[in-house]
């Protein structure tokens, strides 16, 4: 687990400030001089560069901000920081003293959160809907950009949904494909806006050469994606969407969320994805994360993965049978049938994984993705180092249909 | 926990009943019935089911509902997207029809010097040149190749043996390359020949070309050189070693078989199916001789009925099964054609097995002698003396004459299986297809009456095999699943 915020820093010159600020982390000290006042200085040495707009020091290195001139403007940060390296984008809350940082250079997992607000209400939601005016997100993604490594790999969008942002939501993709011209974008949407042609083909004429959006179908029926989603007619606007989007020759993903709602339909609903939307790009299958509104719902929702293998297996196979791109999300391997383990991927983002102690002495450790950090309020019962193949045989995972 | 609605809140418009979109069923067996829908979904339900299905009183509560409206048998008031996939599905599974004629077979020559008394094409066995093609003729043909609107273009050299007029099939192919040069198709050639007189010379040529080889291995040596006599009883040790020569010289998997079923074949699938296992193929396809040519003259056609055949297939199919279920990949490849249209949104596109019938829109003969027929066996009939299927001649004809003729739009239309009679109820029809030529030459009609026609009991047993065996193993399902995606 990697803490990517934290607040009430101790601070100098901090008022006067604008309200946030995004800035780029810097340990050069011989950076342009034009590119000092809107970056941040990372104190490693008592060598200190004059004209950056921030300079920030571990309590360790505290001393050094003693040489620096009485107006520069300061901050300490804590030691979970300590990941915090040139090229990262943070954004300063001067108020509150507090910094979130946004992007990670060394990390393949940078996602930016769009909005908090949502048109789904759904019953696994990791991330509560606020309704709140939080457009101001939108304006600090468009400052960050710029500031984003060109050679980065991949940048994620979230929300909420990001799609209701509107304008600012083709603005961002806009500004990714001008700034970061060699980056993929991977967006989640619920995908319902696209049900409208005009919206789908104004996200197709952005042109972006890699830019793929996770969509969630929870179910092939109607009744049962809408319950999940806590949203009546849903299904039909998301299956829309994903036609339109891909009408207009855009990169779909179907993400689908394994839990004791979603389970028994998971070989029809396979069947379903290979007959009607069979040119999407990749399917994933994803164990429950245990958070937000999952929390809350946990009795209705969980379910031990041992106890979906048949249900996933013929879902998976049915769909790499029919050859669809098909991968698993979320589930460590111990609690997979073996024959699913090649479709199993570390999923979890490096800042909210961990392993349990079950995982200690597990050979098997390096391949496997773990748990989500909040997964200590559940996890299967059947977690524990991979035994030898012979010795599996008759474990609740292993069974023949 | 209150601001979540539960399940039922969402199941509210389900009180309203629901409306049947297009399906058609039959009994499977004496306990079940199927259903299909238009796009080639189905479902096993029992009749009691099926009843309360069509008379409206199927609670959404019942098993099957939700399946029901997944694969768009139904629809209900909590959506109406079934009304976007439903005509999407079958509009891809209709969409090879725009492609057009894409195969092309070239008769070159109908000289052979082998002597298959099962021979559908009625071969020439001395060495006059009259049954060669000539190049004027290859030329004008070519022309009328490339006025077809398919992207992709395969041109198979037939026969007869066409290797005995190789130098026409070296004209052919460099001709058409250079003519692609600018047409930029995507262009593929096949010859059809049984080995025995194939040279290294051939061999560089199919290997500069990238030539696919057909060849005919009706099984063990023994059964192989009986169906097929050659002078020198020598049929089956040529056709190993060219396909053994074809691997080193052109590639793997540039070299596929076919089986001719005969009376000596029956009773020995096994040894059939391990004989291309053994000659390391992928898999086989169970083929069952045509009424035409000399096996009609020389009463080998009828030397089985369809019941004998279908003996022989399903012995074949579970022995390749079993196969399967130890963990060797082997596919039967008439199977896979239909399971192709069961379990995917694709249309295979054999041109044997769809509707509207395959002849002349989706592959055209260009005789020896200049005419052209709307399909292989057309020209095979019009060597015994009907050329009912005679569309038009190289030399004389337009391409838009040929293609609008009577003579080829005329069975197309009257054979089309959603509108003829029987087939048009039939639950089968989605993945079953037009043969107008085959009806003709047994019934004298396109159409034919389908309760004799040996077609229609062949393919009904083998959909209702395909799905009951589907339906009683798991196992078998996945197998059949890999079947019909492995082209």
């Amino acid at each position: 687990m990697i803490m990517l915020s934290t607040r009430g820093l101790e601070s100098r010159n901090l008022s006067g400030s604008p309200a946030r600020m995004v800035m780029r982390v810097s340990e050069q000290h011989d950076r342009p001089k034009g590119l000092r006042a809107r970056e941040a200085f990372l104190i490693t040495d008592s060598n200190l560069p004059e004209g950056f707009g921030l300079y920030m020091a571990f309590a360790k290195d505290a001393a050094s901000l003693g040489g620096l001139p009485s107006q520069a403007k300061t901050i300490i940060l804590p030691d979970e920081l300590v990941y915090l390296a040139d090229g990262d984008v943070m954004r300063l809350w001067p108020k509150n003293n507090a910094i979130r940082v946004l992007y990670r250079r060394n990390s393949f997992h940078n996602h930016f959160l769009l909005t908090e607000r949502c048109n789904h209400y759904c019953l696994m939601c990791s991330q509560p809907p606020k309704n709140i005016d939080d457009g101001w997100i939108a304006d600090d993604v468009l400052a960050a950009i710029p500031l984003i490594d060109p050679s980065a790999q991949e940048i994620g969008f979230t929300g909420g949904e990001p799609t209701l942002l509107g304008d600012d939501f083709f603005r961002i993709l806009r500004a990714m494909k001008s700034y970061l011209p060699r980056t993929a974008v991977h967006i989640l949407s619920n995908g319902r806006l696209f049900s409208s042609p005009e919206f789908a083909k104004r996200y197709a004429d952005i042109r972006h050469f890699d830019a793929m959006i996770g969509i969630p179908l929870y179910s092939d029926v109607s009744t049962i994606h809408d319950y999940v989603v806590q949203s009546d007619g849903a299904f039909d606007e998301t299956i829309r969407g994903i036609l339109n989007l891909k009408h207009y020759g855009q990169k779909v993903e179907i993400r689908v969320v394994v839990h004791r709602q979603t389970y028994a339909r998971l070989p029809p609903l396979a069947e379903f994805l290979a007959r009607n939307l069979t040119f999407v790009d990749h399917i994933a299958l994803m164990g429950l994360e245990i958070t937000g509104f999952t929390r809350a719902n946990l009795e209705s929702l969980w379910i031990d993965p041992v106890n979906y293998q048949q249900e996933l297996y013929r879902a998976v196979s049915f769909l790499a049978d029919s050859r669809m791109n098909v991968s698993i999300y979320n589930h460590q391997l111990c609690v997979l049938d073996e024959r699913l383990w090649p479709f199993a991927r570390k999923s979890i983002s490096d800042w909210k994984n961990e392993y349990m102690p079950e995982c200690l002495g597990c050979r098997e450790k390096e391949n496997c993705g773990g748990f989500f950090a909040s997964a200590k309020i559940r996890y299967s019962d059947h977690i524990g180092p991979s035994p030898s193949s012979e010795s599996r045989k008759g474990t609740p995972a292993s069974f023949s249909i | 926990m209150s601001k979540f609605q539960p399940l039922s809140d969402y199941q509210q418009s389900l009180v309203d009943g629901y409306q049947l979109l297009p399906f058609r069923f039959t009994a499977l067996d004496d306990r079940e019935y199927v259903l299909t829908n238009q796009a080639g979904e189905f479902i096993v339900m029992e009749r009691s089911t099926l009843e309360a299905l069509v008379r409206h009183r199927l609670p959404a509560t019942n098993q099957f509902y939700d399946d029901l409206k997944s694969k768009h048998f139904i629809i209900d008031h909590d959506s109406s997207v079934a009304m976007d996939l439903l005509p999407l599905k079958v509009r891809t599974k209709l969409g090879r029809l725009a492609d057009f004629t894409g195969l092309h077979l070239f008769v070159v020559s109908l000289r052979c010097e082998h002597s298959c008394p099962y021979c559908q094409v009625s071969r020439q066995s001395d060495n006059k040149l009259a049954f060669d093609m000539s190049v004027e003729t290859a030329e004008k043909a070519l022309v009328l190749v490339f006025r077809s609107p398919s992207r992709g273009i395969k041109i198979e050299f037939q026969g007869g043996e066409p290797l005995l007029n190789f130098s026409l099939i070296r004209y052919i192919v460099e001709r058409a390359e250079a003519w692609n040069l600018a047409e930029r198709r995507d262009l593929q050639f096949v010859i059809a020949t049984n080995l025995a007189v194939i040279t290294d010379e051939i061999l560089e040529f199919c290997r500069d070309h990238d030539i696919l080889i057909s060849t005919s291995l009706d099984g063990p040596a023994d059964l192989h050189n009986a169906n097929r006599p050659r002078p020198g009883n020598d049929s089956y040790e040529r056709a190993i070693a060219g396909i053994s020569r074809v691997r080193d010289a052109v590639g793997r998997d540039r070299v596929s078989a076919l089986m001719t079923t005969t009376k000596l074949s029956l009773g020995r699938v096994r040894e059939i199916i391990d004989e291309y296992v053994k000659q390391g193929f992928r898999g086989i396809f169970l083929r069952l001789m045509s009424p035409y040519g000399f096996a009609v003259k020389t009463k080998w056609f009828k030397a089985y009925d369809v019941d004998e055949w279908l003996e022989f297939y399903f012995a074949g199919l579970n022995y390749i099964l079993e196969l399967n279920r130890s963990g060797n990949s082997f596919t039967e490849f008439y199977a896979a054609t239909i399971l192709a249209k069961m379990l995917t949104p694709f249309e295979p596109g054999f041109v044997d097995l769809r509707s509207p019938a395959g002849v002349g829109i989706a592959a055209i003969v260009y005789n020896y002698d200049g005419d052209v027929y709307a399909s292989d066996e057309s020209r095979m009939l019009a060597e015994m003396g009907d050329k009912t299927f005679r569309i038009g001649n190289v030399h004389r004809d337009r391409y838009e004459d040929i293609m609008t003729s009577d003579a080829l739009l005329g069975p197309i239309e009257e054979s089309f299986a959603a509108s003829v009679p029987m087939c048009s109820d039939c639950a089968f029809e989605p993945f079953c297809g037009a043969d107008p030529v085959f009806h003709h030459a047994t019934q004298g009609d396109v159409v034919g009456r389908k309760p004799i026609s040996a077609f229609c009991t062949r393919n009904m047993a083998i959909f209702r095999r395909l799905i009951t065996l589907m339906r009683d193993d798991d196992e078998v399902r996945r197998i059949f699943v890999r079947w019909a995606n492995s082209r």
